[in-house]
């Protein structure tokens, strides 16, 4: 197996900001070990002079002209927020407070 | 009596631009069909039945008064959950954007008003695309018109099932790493995955950047090519979107259905995706169908893609990967669920971790971590700069058959559809079932799945999958309207006319002498 533990894959959620519970952990770390396992055969052939793709059909510096457009009102943007405040979105605290 | 619900979208259109038909007429006859069967079908997740009425009476106002208007205005159409319609919830079949109404069209679903179609609603698909199957979806799952105990493939089952059981005669999906061919396959039905590029992703929600493509789902080839004609081409919204003139799909599956269209034309069938764990009646189906091809006057040869059996293992590293990424956006912030904890301080990191839990499903969870995971400090060359090389090979393997051939032919699954919950438990075998469809998304190049015939071992759906180099659909559809033309012909009927029927037949005694 490719040693994928509990503690692994709740740092994993951590980072991912999902809280899982115990049993989605205990589940997600076998799940995660197979995959793991199985998809461990790229390295079989992906040998130091094959070069990376990270894309189908390679495009760069695609720029538009610096131009003002139409976009989205104020109230658009909102309009699908769980809580504003005026015309801002309102969200819980950043810091943790006593 | 002709069942307006039965014709292909180019016959409608023909209908509606000589005034035999109006498009209320035709939009009512696919709504009643829906309120008929989609209770336990479950295409759709969304109907909006009263906005359609409203905007084919507009059409229909308008060819009154003398507009000429394109080949599918006043044409119904079903859309995909994953496209964001500024009119009708956009869930992509998750929790947590249940009944967000996007503030915005995407590009596709514009340029479908635009062209006077008539969007009838939304329809089912795995969360976020992720699955083969729609049993991810958390609105529960889409059945097959052919066998209600089985899966209509995924991730747009419901797209794929809307068109396979009449309920409408076209419809818009996504394909990442098959799901618009493999659901085209298991329901009889045609779909196609435009290269990469040719067809605008501006709001289409993101599943993984580098491989999400949307493309036409219909009953017919030329259907599917009047539809890529319409939402093709450049958009300025999409920085990855293709600037290169496109010629008419239309126009080349017209040219398909002349004397000699197959003849002389190069077809490669690809030896790794045949034969060894492929459904005996699948096999069947797609040698009796090269046989056909050749007695037709293609040049059938076999072709060899040695990397093609690590596209799956690199796909399921770069996907989850880039999706990760992507639906790191669902932060309980700007749209969509927030939920807070249920206990302990409520921070903003804690409400999104809650929300997050609550909104995704386990395989979104699963997908997300084994992503985070490729992409953590450590594994990042093992895993997805390594996946990212197999990407460059199986272009190669690509390259070099287009070098000899020009097109290539395999069956679109390896197997007909299977029974809910056969392939749930075990996530890696639903994941192989996609490696007939993978590599054409690694590579960016254009894939269609049309019927090939039934398997005989169940009676079921089997679809031929057609490859070309990237930017050649157009190919596509002239092989594909060709074959189509030759299966039919062989058969004596068309595939989805074998289908079972769905509804009582009094369902359609309102339309009788509409024709």
């Amino acid at each position: 197996m490719s040693g994928i533990t509990a503690e692994q894959v709740a740092h994993l959620a951590s980072l991912a900001r999902i809280d899982l519970s115990p049993e989605e952990i205990a589940s997600l770390t076998i799940d995660l070990g197979q995959i793991v396992e199985s998809v461990k055969k790229v390295q079989e052939v992906a040998t130091p002079d094959v070069p990376a793709t990270s894309h189908p059909m390679p495009l760069t510096n695609v720029f538009r002209d610096d131009i003002v457009v139409p976009s989205l009102t104020v109230e658009q943007a909102l309009s699908g927020a769980p809580d504003r405040d005026g015309d801002k979105f309102r969200v819980p605290p950043i810091l943790e407070e006593d | 009596m002709t069942d307006l619900i039965k014709l292909s979208a180019a016959d409608l259109g023909g209908l509606l631009a000589n005034g035999s038909v109006s498009s209320v007429e035709v939009t009512r006859a696919h709504l009643d069909h829906i309120a008929a069967v989609d209770t336990d079908l479950h295409a759709f997740l969304h109907v909006a039945a009263d906005a359609a009425l409203a905007t084919a009476d507009r059409v229909d106002a308008r060819r009154a008064a003398g507009e000429q208007l394109g080949l599918l205005a006043g044409v119904p159409i079903a859309i995909k959950d994953v496209l964001a319609t500024r009119d009708m919830p956009s869930t992509a079949g998750s929790k947590i954007l249940e009944g967000w109404i996007p503030p915005y069209d995407a590009t596709v679903v514009k340029r479908l008003r635009d062209a006077h179609l008539i969007p009838l609603g939304k329809t089912n698909m795995d969360e976020f695309a992720m699955g083969s199957s729609t049993e991810h979806s958390a609105y529960g799952p889409t059945r097959n018109p052919w066998d209600q105990e089985r899966i209509p493939g995924g991730s747009g089952g419901g797209s794929a099932a809307a068109v396979a059981a009449f309920e409408a005669p076209l419809a818009l999906g996504s394909d990442t790493g098959g799901s618009i061919r493999q659901p085209a396959a298991v329901t009889g039905s045609v779909g196609v995955k435009p290269t990469y590029g040719g067809v605008s992703r501006y709001g289409a929600i993101a599943l993984a950047s580098s491989l999400d493509q949307v493309g036409p789902v219909s009953r017919t080839v030329y259907d599917a090519a009047l539809l890529h004609d319409v939402i093709g081409g450049h958009d300025p919204l999409d920085s990855t979107s293709l600037t290169d003139p496109w010629p008419s799909m239309a126009a080349a599956a017209r040219a398909g259905l002349a004397d000699g269209a197959l003849t002389g034309l190069r077809i490669g069938v690809v030896k790794e995706l045949n034969g060894e764990g492929f459904q005996a009646g699948v096999t069947q189906r797609f040698t009796e169908t090269l046989a056909l091809l050749a007695a037709a006057g293609a040049e059938i040869s076999e072709v060899s893609a040695p990397n093609f059996e690590y596209s799956v293992a690199a796909y399921y590293l770069i996907l989850p990967a880039e999706a990760s990424s992507n639906l790191a956006r669902f932060d309980s912030v700007r749209f969509g669920l927030r939920e807070n904890p249920t206990d302990g301080p409520v921070t903003i990191e804690r409400v999104m971790a809650a929300t997050r839990d609550a909104g995704f499903g386990p395989e979104v969870k699963r997908r997300i971590i084994l992503g985070t995971y490729a992409l953590s400090t450590g594994y990042y060359d093992a895993y997805y700069g390594s996946a990212q090389k197999v990407r460059t090979l199986i272009q190669r393997d690509f390259d070099a058959a287009f070098e000899k051939v020009d097109l290539l032919v395999s069956p679109s699954a390896p197997t007909t559809a299977f029974k809910f919950g056969e392939k749930l438990a075990d996530p890696m075998a639903m994941y192989l079932n996609d490696i007939t469809t993978i590599p054409a998304n690694l590579a960016g190049i254009p894939g269609m799945s049309l019927p090939m015939g039934l398997a005989p071992e169940d009676g079921l759906p089997v679809g031929l999958q057609v490859m070309a180099p990237a930017k050649q659909d157009a190919r596509l559809y002239t092989f594909g309207a060709a074959v189509e033309q030759l299966l039919e012909a062989h058969w004596g009927h068309t595939l989805l006319s074998r289908a079972p029927a769905l509804a009582p037949v009094e369902m359609f005694a309102s339309e009788e002498g509409v024709i």
